[in-house]
């Protein structure tokens, strides 16, 4: 998908079990790219943000040492079938993106 | 003189406005990311390095990391009124890895993936009432992740 984002999410009895991959390189700064000797600028996710239904629920703070393509699970109470989870993100350079599913 | 009164006025009611803010609408904590030692980092986002360990917080970390670009860091905890978890890498060069801001709803219980330099103590630590509870442990890391 154009988001890159992979959302993955189970009800089990009042809480969704949320799992999701987000495809991004974490760069940290500190690496040198191995063709041309120069280094690869800081390009990281600062904030991803789960929303259940508009509201915010959790907010991941990062930084370049979270892995290349983030993964990310996190349990929401009180959720049922049909609501709304947004999980959306902002790097270090102002790109975003955000992916949406319904649970079922 | 009124004018400076009500000049006045609406710059406390902004400040006041701005205190208020929501955390999901505060700044991304910058220099706590930035901070060298586990101390300035936790000074940063927490404002003290007073903590205890505690084993109501659960670190799940492997033994040894074949791979330190990937380790699969799990941390969660039975402590009522949980605010935030975060971790950090002692040995990084920026200790801070991640910070978990949790809202209504979220169950006290993140997973993720982190890069470790080398062999290094991973922290746990989890706000919850205003108070600082750790767990640590030592993952041993067979091939450095920082990119070196």
């Amino acid at each position: 998908m154009a988001s890159g984002i992979r959302i993955k999410a189970k009800l089990s009895g009042d809480q969704a079990e949320v799992k999701t991959l987000m495809k991004h390189d974490m760069e940290t700064g500190t690496r040198k790219d191995t063709k041309t000797g120069e280094t690869v600028p800081a390009h990281y996710i600062t904030e991803a943000k789960a929303e259940l239904n508009g509201k915010l629920v959790m907010t991941a703070n990062w930084g370049p040492a979270v892995s290349k393509n983030p993964y990310f699970a996190f349990n929401i109470k009180g959720a049922k079938a049909g609501d709304t989870l947004k999980i959306s993100w902002v790097d270090n350079k102002g790109e975003t993106a955000s992916e949406e599913t319904t649970l079922s | 003189m009124h004018n400076t009164r009500r000049l006045f006025l609406k710059g406390a009611a902004a400040a006041a406005a701005l205190m208020a803010l929501p955390r999901a609408l505060l700044a991304w904590p910058d220099k706590a990311f930035k901070a060298n030692s586990r101390d300035d980092a936790m000074q940063a986002l927490f404002g003290t390095t007073d903590s205890s360990e505690s084993s109501a917080v659960m670190l799940n970390a492997p033994d040894i990391a074949e791979n330190g670009r990937v380790v699969p860091i799990s941390v969660s905890s039975t402590l009522e009124g949980v605010t935030s978890i975060s971790i950090l890498v002692e040995q990084n060069p920026s200790p801070l890895a991640a910070s978990f801001d949790l809202g209504p709803g979220a169950v006290p219980e993140v997973s993720t993936r982190l890069k470790m330099g080398k062999t290094s103590n991973v922290i746990a630590v989890v706000k919850a009432d205003g108070k600082l509870h750790t767990a640590q442990k030592e993952v041993k890391v067979t091939i450095g992740g920082c990119g070196g």
